[in-house]
């Protein structure tokens, strides 16, 4: 404590520096945490946000991390990250293939919710999109491999409408039917039963956040069977009867495949001015 | 240093009465974190939550005002529950001081405390100097963080909910942060994270610049230089204006930076000090120095005026 009456020269720059020195020591210590909380950002995708949680960006502004949510799941799935990890501090998540979501129809987690990080417009829980299921490996899916497991399918809590168990042909056998399971993403509310309950020693049905799980269409795509069907009939010109383009004297059938339509008329002889005897396609120059 | 600082208060006064407010403040801390840890350990919910926002029985929220300040200018806003909490918060320190949530609520003053009292223990002497004014910088950085960032950046660090969140959710990695802090003040810094640059703290003290409750001194004339309750005081910067009168101020402590721990209390075989309000300044002093607020800002230190 100097002579607070008139401050020297001396000791006005001693403040000056003194300031400065503060302000960018905890500048520095900002900038750390700043680019540390950048990183958090990036959600890791094994960690589920509880239901009806804004998008991360959102999320990690709201969130107070106070862990209502977690005391107030019924069953004790919510977790809050400790600091190693690699989650923003405090916040609450779950991970599917440890304990799923039971998708409680009161929501309890989003009413405890005390800023809206859990969004309270969140009613009904077949709306929540925690994540979305994909079936990641289709080389160790036992459906893909032509088993009967659809266990994802049976646990389920959106039977039929989020997993739908499509009819293929077992190319292999020739003789058999695949039962592949489909995700549909209109309906999948990301609860994690799918991945928890794959036999597989590691899953290969698993949930991801949205922006891992799902694509997007460019704006200007249209559909065009869509389309066609709003406007009730085709929308360039009018549909031209479907053609095969078979070798002459050749027809095709669903099942039987090609035979000679008519045993006549022999093949064409090559047009003139195709040169060499090679393939067309190595004739041009363009390939 | 002659003795123990508070020898001479225990002798004068008995151990118990040289202790009082700092036991009570002991089970004030304790207790606060038992009532957030029977439910977990024992299943006996009174409080859920952490000190961000706790909801006592299902009736009484609690809003960390600090956080839902960050929110905000990460541009979320809160519920209306968590306003009402806010809002008791507020209030509530506004009457008991600011800072008295450092000393009778914060987790991480048992930290820091104990630091502290290793420190005099060992003999360690000497302290790496940051004005204690830094913290208001730490705190003008949390706060830009949030709205640069739009997000909540402090609390993936912030020593103090890390300690209590960790303790009822589960530690983690926290404890090396909590045990950086504590080297910290043990060998770095004397008070070096309460006193020097906690942006909580910070943020508390701005709420008790007009709070109720004040230690004053309505014995300061029969103050013996002894010098304990410097000895004991985290913040010892705001006991000299009251105490030698400088600049006319009232025989109250007014600093914001003042926690409310009451250790000067105890420790003064003069009971010199004694809780008190802000209000009735102009009994002891000259009359007509009614205002402390221009008296207060005069007497802080690294003050450019």
């Amino acid at each position: 404590m100097d002579n607070e009456n008139k401050p020297s020269a001396a000791a006005r720059r001693q403040f000056l520096a003194d300031t400065a020195r503060m302000a960018c020591g905890v500048g520095l210590l900002g900038l750390g945490v700043g680019l540390y909380a950048r990183h958090a950002r990036a959600l890791p995708p094994a960690a589920i946000r509880p239901p009806g949680a804004l998008p991360e960006t959102e999320f990690s502004a709201a969130c107070i991390r106070c862990g209502l949510c977690v005391r107030d799941c019924p069953f004790d799935i919510l977790h809050l990250a400790k600091p190693e990890e690699p989650i923003s501090t405090g916040t609450p998540y779950f991970v599917a293939r440890q304990v799923p979501c039971e998708m409680c129809e009161d929501i309890p987690c989003v009413k405890a919710c005390p800023t809206g990080a859990l969004d309270h417009f969140l009613k009904d829980i077949n709306k929540s999109k925690m994540g979305l299921a994909v079936l990641v490996d289709h080389e160790t899916c036992l459906n893909f491999l032509g088993l009967r497991c659809d266990i994802c399918y049976r646990v389920c809590p959106v039977i039929d409408k989020a997993i739908t168990l499509d009819r293929q042909v077992n190319a292999r056998t020739g003789r058999h039917t695949h039962f592949i399971p489909v995700v549909h993403s209109d309906h999948c509310t990301g609860c994690g039963k799918c991945e928890k309950a794959c036999p597989t020693e590691v899953a290969s049905i698993k949930v991801f956040p949205l922006y891992m799980a799902k694509g997007q269409l460019s704006s200007h795509y249209r559909l065009g069977w869509v389309e066609k069907e709003k406007a009730g009939g085709s929308l360039v010109a009018p549909d031209v009867e479907h053609r095969y383009n078979l070798p002459e004297g050749m027809k095709y059938e669903s099942g039987k495949g090609l035979s000679p339509s008519v045993p006549s008329a022999p093949a064409p002889a090559s047009p003139p001015g195709s040169g060499s005897g090679l393939p067309r396609a190595l004739q041009g120059s363009k390939l | 240093m002659p003795a123990k600082p508070g020898a001479e208060a225990v002798a004068a006064k008995g151990w118990l009465p040289a202790h009082k407010w700092l036991l009570l403040r002991r089970s004030s801390q304790i207790g606060i974190l038992l009532l957030f840890l029977v439910g977990p350990w024992f299943g006996i919910w009174i409080v859920k939550g952490n000190l961000n926002f706790s909801y006592t029985l299902n009736f009484l929220p609690l809003t960390d005002p600090y956080v839902i300040l960050q929110s905000l200018l990460a541009r979320q806003l809160p519920e209306t529950l968590a306003l009402f909490g806010v809002t008791i918060v507020v209030l509530f320190y506004l009457l008991v001081g600011g800072r008295a949530y450092c000393s009778w609520v914060c987790p991480v003053n048992l930290l820091t405390d104990f630091a502290y009292w290793l420190r005099v223990r060992l003999g360690i002497k000497g302290s790496a100097h940051i004005s204690r004014p830094t913290r208001y910088w730490m705190l003008a950085m949390t706060l830009v963080l949030a709205a640069v960032t739009g997000s909540i950046a402090w609390e993936m660090v912030n020593p103090v909910s890390m300690m209590h969140r960790g303790l009822i959710f589960g530690l983690g990695l926290a404890w090396t942060v909590l045990l950086a802090v504590f080297l910290f003040d043990l060998f770095v810094m004397r008070h070096g994270w309460c006193g020097h640059l906690c942006p909580v703290g910070a943020f508390y003290s701005l709420i008790g610049k007009l709070a109720v409750v004040r230690v004053r001194l309505p014995a300061r004339a029969a103050c013996n230089d002894c010098m304990d309750c410097f000895a004991v005081c985290p913040e010892p910067q705001v006991i000299r204006p009251a105490l030698k009168a400088i600049g006319g101020t009232p025989p109250v402590i007014l600093e914001a930076n003042c926690t409310n721990c009451g250790r000067c209390i105890d420790v003064c075989s003069k009971d010199v000090f004694a809780f008190g309000t802000r209000f009735g300044n102009t009994v002891v002093p000259v009359a007509g120095v009614p205002q402390a607020a221009p008296i207060n800002l005069q007497s802080r230190p690294g003050s450019p005026s």
